[in-house]
């Protein structure tokens, strides 16, 4: 397993504007007309400096929400921000996503978020992860990050601030049975890969599609991603914070503000 | 790709040149525009830089931009330092009367091949829509001023 995984050294150096700015066209025809996406709030992202920005995650393997951010966020400050994103270890080792690298995205781990933002980058990261991305359709104006705080130590540790973004549409790119939890048990698959799920959705072109490991054509949900206001955790809960409050304070603002976006949409897959 | 739309304002070439020169005036007229901000010491004039954005399809596209080109009372030029390659230009000829001919023009380039180029002609009539409607917006405000100060 070990050789399969994407080695450190070097990682954040893969890191390619030039690569992005190639690819941002694509991502944007896919944006604009599969997923009819829209984007607000950018502008409260501070302009520069290091960000971590704390995502709810949608859309199975497929992630739509992810590469939407990536082109409004790569679009709105210019490639020439370093921004990176971190992704779990076995996605990073997928030959068919090379690519990811150029645009970023690093293996998930508390020292490559710290290396991060004390490049001075903005770093995208899903606490949530598989957990959250594979949460049946009919959760899908819900934050579920697992119980993972991690997120807030880092922004606490390397004095950035945090700024939740949410995205709603990304769930109804299929129909999202399970989380698979029990079968991924079973399988022993948390201990040899992490994963803590294996996924079941009825998705194009499979049909019954178990474990969603080559992925799925999404159908075209339009996407809605908003950027909530930065919070200063520092600021906020003093320099020894109780985690418990302000995760659930983070949360809280994120679970309230996708609802407010589930609350626009009329029907599913339209918005 | 280029872009070019044009109109006639009933207003004097110097009164339209000084209120598109004016930095604070264009999120009021220009159709897509979420920001343009002065982004260097100088607030006018060549080689002043602004920050700008315009909601293109599901996305705010922008960067630093420019200008390159500062011609009182006749053209104005700029071209992108960050973001997507673009150059723009607002060009004013004498029209008829006291009527300026008023043309704004962007060449954009999109990256990425066929690909690139699929994005540059599909972007196209969204562009000019911005652009067409800028003006529309533009022209009433000028030509009610100009009529204010004929009165």
């Amino acid at each position: 397993m070990s050789s399969l995984l994407p080695t450190m050294r070097d990682e954040f150096e893969r890191r390619d504007p030039d690569f992005i700015r190639q690819f941002l066209p694509i991502l944007w025809l896919l944006a604009s007309f599969w997923y009819r996406a829209e984007v607000r709030g950018l502008e409260k992202i501070p302009p520069e400096g290091p960000v971590l920005l704390v995502g709810n995650h949608s859309g199975g393997n497929m992630t739509p929400d992810t590469a939407l951010f990536v082109l409004a966020f790569s679009a709105y400050f210019g490639a020439e921000r370093p921004f990176y994103q971190l992704a779990h270890s076995l996605v990073l080792a997928m030959p068919a996503l090379w690519w990811l690298r150029g645009f970023g995205t690093v293996t998930a781990s508390p020292d490559n978020a710290d290396k991060a933002l004390r490049k001075g980058a903005a770093l995208l990261v899903y606490p949530g992860g598989d957990y959250e991305v594979h949460r049946p359709t009919w959760e899908s104006a819900k934050v579920d990050f697992d119980g993972r705080k991690g997120f807030l130590r880092t922004a606490h540790r390397d004095h950035v601030p945090l700024v939740p973004v949410v995205s709603i549409g990304g769930q109804e790119t299929a129909l999202f049975l399970s989380r698979g939890k029990r079968l991924a048990r079973w399988l022993g698959l948390d201990r040899r890969f992490r994963l803590k799920v294996l996924p079941i959705s009825l998705a194009l072109p499979w049909g019954l599609n178990i474990g969603d490991m080559l992925g799925h054509l999404p159908l075209p949900a339009k996407i809605t991603i908003q950027v909530l206001d930065p919070i200063d955790l520092r600021a906020r809960f003093g320099p020894k914070p109780d985690w418990n409050v302000a995760n659930q304070y983070v949360l809280g603002k994120m679970q309230k503000a996708l609802t407010k976006l589930q609350s626009q949409r009329r029907l599913p897959i339209v918005g | 790709m280029r872009v070019a739309v044009h109109t006639e304002i009933a207003a004097p070439r110097q009164r339209v040149w000084d209120y598109i020169v004016d930095p604070h005036h264009h999120k009021d007229f220009m159709d897509g525009m979420t920001q343009w901000e002065v982004a260097s010491a100088k607030h006018t004039g060549l080689g002043t830089r602004f920050s700008m954005r315009m909601r293109v399809g599901s996305v705010e596209l922008g960067g630093l931009i420019e200008i390159v080109e500062f011609d009182p009372p006749c053209d104005m030029a700029w071209t992108s330092v960050t973001g997507v390659d673009h150059r723009g230009r607002w060009r004013l000829r004498p029209g008829n009367g006291e009527c300026t001919d008023v043309e704004l023009r962007v060449t954009y380039y999109a990256p990425g091949g066929i690909l690139g180029s699929v994005a540059d002609l599909v972007a196209w009539p969204i562009v000019r829509g911005h652009l067409q409607r800028s003006l529309q917006k533009l022209k009433p405000r000028l030509e009610t001023r100009a009529e204010r100060s004929r009165t």
